[in-house]
């Protein structure tokens, strides 16, 4: 028995409402105005950083040493060369011996990194996959694809055993169908018109390969509780379920009106709400659309009853608050090239050799606790910072990534650089010892207390833009409900 | 404790330059106002020194490494020259290495040089610093300036003593108007301004809680020192200083990383007092120091100060400031020539600069400031920040 034992999800805190675009640039283009809001990364926040909320979000207290693989899609990778999925990993503290690897370039590569980690457990070589898929896609300015594309990640652990969902078959499809795409050396993705898209593509491979996996597995629609497939027209997503037969209460809310289209994230997003609501015995599909459409079907079984809830898709959704400006939103994502006042220039080298001898410390957040004195200090030590101690390398390794803390002291800057002023940053005093001086996000300074409880998440620290490194580290937040 | 080095040495000349925006300067011309000064002050030539140091913090903006641009701005004739840099109390290392240049006997006469062009940078506020942690911390460190790591220590300390901001921050304002009130009287300062509490209180955020009249100045600067053995001094001048201590502390990481800490006070500032009192013979200081010019980059530093010196009970020192105790006509005026509030803080000058404040004092020498019959001086300064510093502490009398 083979298939998903644990789902995790993440959507970024800050939303902005389609008419706040519409409000600044409908004038374009009178036409553009689509319904709901999206949800949208904070500065500090790409698809490799929501792959890492999600995963921590699924991963939820298990063993990370026994996860052998991570599958990691995207089409916005933060790195060309350079594996994304390794930087994941690491970012997770997974054991080295771990089997890693980028699925790219198609919106339907969510799908095939979790058909492909079933394979892999399916075919014995692994047990125990994570899947992780994040996206954050810019549309030109005031066109279609900018209203349409939401920021959001999925993840989902495969495994053989606790299995909350098997997966029982797959069923794939490939078009060389050009709808949306985006060369090598472009920022925002380009599209073909429409009402093409629509009626020969969305409207045309999503049915065609569910209704495939249908028959290879002689099931009909009555049989099936939940249908999953992404949305890009609201109108056109309603049709191609009544076509293959689902009543409206077999097709799993498409969120296209609070999240938006997260891209290869999309289909694996919608699942993990299909599985917050699933019952033991349910039959639920997902299927992908991008250049050709995966369907893969899954059974959920007794054990998703033991499944503590996370906040997967339903208490992101909760947890959420209005961006405000498209000055702001374009800021951040840096399609406003915004006056850093000089300070902000001032990047220093990013050196690989210490990237990779710290990387325990830089990506992991991982620090040491004594072995004599059960001191935990971050960042690691040779000697242990307790001066009633003073043990000399009698450390553990001790990953402060997955421990709360409270805020000891903090502050608003504002002379110091930052996309989103006042750069705020405090100390943390970790539960359990330790502590360290951290940036703070996704939080308003008024909103900060002295003693209020936090956790670790983990963000794009810099863009040393000289050298094209994305620098990451952890930050603090509040406790996100 | 070892046996220390008070009355071993004598400061017998010193200089400082104007502090301010000073466009029209290079370093080297910095440098060389402030050594003419302190050749001139101690009545000796240049080669009667015999060795010198250089302090100065950011190289990116100054003169560079090594102290080979001292020698050659002032045409040293191959003396022997040390360039010191300890963040912010740079300016009292070079002190203290001649100092100590003297004591050990190696030197009679050494000089001491501190200076740093600040205003080179094209933004305001100290030269952005995420490197001055090293190659590895930069890449764990939040994105910080100076006024944000001393302002956790406001936000801290209103929490631990449970006060209001409203009521934190108006005690700090009273910390402002005191040194605007003395650096007015000071045509050396870079800010001349006399202010109000109401001022301090309106003025713009720049770190919360610290507003725009909580922060000091950025400003260029150098000052200079001759010291001598103490033996020789009287025969250089009648009323030379006396050195009655020189202490530093630095961090031991134990704030950063362990939790005991309380980021409400400096911890170097406690261990370097009590060394330097003790280096001194001073039991009680709040009777026994006179005045004193300590490290006010912000005035929560300053107000964390007079309790770190053992000057104010531990969480009173409120009430101190309240009752003018640190004013100018007070018990133990604090910063009574503007202090950095007033003279900003070229980082490697600083130090030398409340040393020339302490020295003109107690030669009566400091006009409209002048405090009454002053018997010891102290300087105090840090650089870092406050879970992560160094401290110096000098004491001087006559």
């Amino acid at each position: 028995m083979v298939g998903i034992t644990s789902y995790g999800a993440y959507v970024p805190l800050y939303r902005i409402a389609r008419m706040t675009i519409y409000q600044a640039l409908g004038w374009l283009n009178p036409a553009s105005l689509l319904p709901g809001e999206k949800a949208v990364a904070n500065y500090d926040e790409d698809s490799i950083s929501m792959a890492v909320a999600a995963a921590v979000d699924c991963l939820d207290g298990a063993d990370r040493g026994k996860v052998e693989g991570l599958f990691f899609a995207t089409t916005t990778a933060p790195y060309k060369e350079r594996q994304n999925a390794g930087i994941i990993a690491t970012a997770l503290d997974l054991n080295s011996e771990v089997r890693t690897s980028d699925f790219a370039t198609s919106l339907k590569s969510g799908t095939g990194a979790l058909i492909s980690a079933y394979d892999a457990v399916s075919s014995g070589s692994a047990k125990s996959v994570m899947v992780c898929a994040a996206d954050c896609r810019l549309g030109k300015p005031g066109g279609y694809q900018e209203e349409i594309y939401g920021d959001g990640a999925a993840a989902v652990l495969l495994g053989n055993k606790d299995v909350i969902a098997t997966i029982e078959g797959t069923f794939s499809l490939s078009y060389d169908f050009v709808d949306v795409w985006r060369a090598a050396e472009d920022k925002y993705n380009r599209s073909w018109e429409d009402r093409w898209i629509r009626d020969e593509g969305y409207g045309k491979f999503i049915g065609e390969a569910i209704s495939g996996l249908m028959k290879k597995y002689a099931l009909s629609s009555k049989d099936i509780a939940k249908v999953v497939y992404p949305c890009i027209y609201i109108g056109a997503h309603a049709s191609i379920g009544k076509k293959l037969g689902f009543g409206p209460g077999q097709i799993q809310n498409h969120l296209f009106t609070e999240i938006g289209h997260t891209g290869t994230a999309y289909p694996l997003m919608i699942l993990v709400a299909a599985l917050e609501d699933a019952k033991p015995g349910d039959k639920i599909i997902v299927a992908s659309y991008g250049n050709g459409s995966d369907a893969v079907l899954l059974q959920v079984t007794k054990e998703i009853e033991k499944v503590k809830e996370r906040r997967g898709i339903r208490k992101h959704l909760a947890s959420k608050k209005d961006i405000g400006l498209y000055e702001k939103y374009v800021t951040f994502r840096e399609v406003l090239n915004i006056d850093t006042g000089g300070r902000g220039d001032e990047v220093g080298t990013t050196q690989m050799t210490i990237m990779w001898r710290e990387r325990k410390m830089l990506l992991g957040l991982s620090g040491v606790k004594c072995k004599r004195c059960g001191t935990p200090q971050y960042p690691p030590q040779e000697i242990c910072a307790n001066p009633k101690c003073g043990a000399v390398n009698e450390m553990d390794d001790y990953r402060f990534s997955d421990k709360r803390g409270q805020l000891f002291t903090y502050t608003g800057d504002i002379l110091a650089f930052s996309p989103s002023p006042p750069a705020i940053y405090g100390m943390v005093n970790f539960d359990g010892g330790g502590r360290w001086l951290f940036d703070l996000t996704d939080c308003e300074l008024d909103s900060l207390q002295v003693g209020m409880p936090v956790e670790m998440s983990f963000r794009r620290k810099f863009h040393d833009v000289q050298r094209g490194v994305h620098v990451y580290f952890w930050k603090a937040t509040p406790i996100r409900a | 404790m070892a046996e220390g080095v008070k009355d071993k040495i004598a400061i017998i000349g010193m200089g400082c330059t104007k502090f301010g925006e000073r466009w029209d300067a290079s370093p080297g011309k910095l440098i060389v106002e402030a050594f003419t000064e302190a050749l001139q002050d101690a009545g000796i030539e240049k080669k009667d020194i015999d060795a010198a140091w250089l302090g100065t913090c950011y190289e990116e903006t100054s003169v560079g490494k090594s102290a080979i641009p001292l020698a050659v701005t002032l045409k040293l004739p191959f003396i022997p020259a040390t360039r010191v840099e300890n963040f912010c109390a740079t300016g009292s290392e070079a002190l203290r290495g001649a100092c100590y240049g003297v004591a050990s006997g190696a030197y009679d006469i050494a000089l001491a040089v501190g200076v740093e062009k600040l205003k080179d940078t094209g933004y305001g506020g100290l030269p952005q610093s995420d490197t001055q942690v090293g190659t590895t911390l930069r890449f764990a460190f939040p994105n910080y300036t100076p006024p944000g790591m001393f302002a956790m220590m406001g936000t801290r300390y209103f929490a631990h003593y449970g006060l209001s901001p409203q009521d934190g921050k108006r005690v700090l304002a009273h910390i402002s108007v005191k040194s605007h009130h003395n650096g007015a009287m000071n045509p050396k300062a870079h800010l001349r301004r006399e202010i109000t509490i109401e001022d301090v209180l309106n003025a713009p955020i720049i770190a919360w809680p610290l507003g725009l009249f909580d922060c000091c100045g950025v400003s260029d600067g150098a000052a200079a020192a001759i010291v001598c053995r103490a033996d020789i001094a009287k025969k250089y001048r009648p009323d030379p200083i006396y050195v009655k201590s020189l202490q530093i502390a630095a961090s031991s990481g134990e704030e950063m990383m362990c939790t005991e800490w309380d980021f409400s006070h400096v911890e170097s500032t406690v261990h370097a007092a009590r060394r330097a009192y003790k280096e001194a013979g001073i039991k009680t200081p709040r009777k026994e120091i006179s005045m004193m010019e300590v490290h006010d980059c912000f005035s929560i530093t300053e107000l964390t100060i007079y309790e770190d010196l053992g000057i104010s009970p531990r969480g009173r020192a409120r009430e101190d400031v309240e009752a003018g105790f640190y004013d100018l006509s007070g018990t133990i005026p604090c910063q009574p020539d503007g202090g950095l509030k007033c003279f900003g803080h070229p980082i490697g000058a600083s130090g030398l600069r409340m040393m020339y404040e302490m020295y003109k004092q107690l030669q009566g020498k400091a006009g409209p400031r002048q405090v009454k019959n002053p018997k010891f001086g102290l300087t105090h300064n840090m650089g870092g920040i406050p879970p992560l510093n160094v401290v110096s502490i000098c004491i001087v009398g006559l």
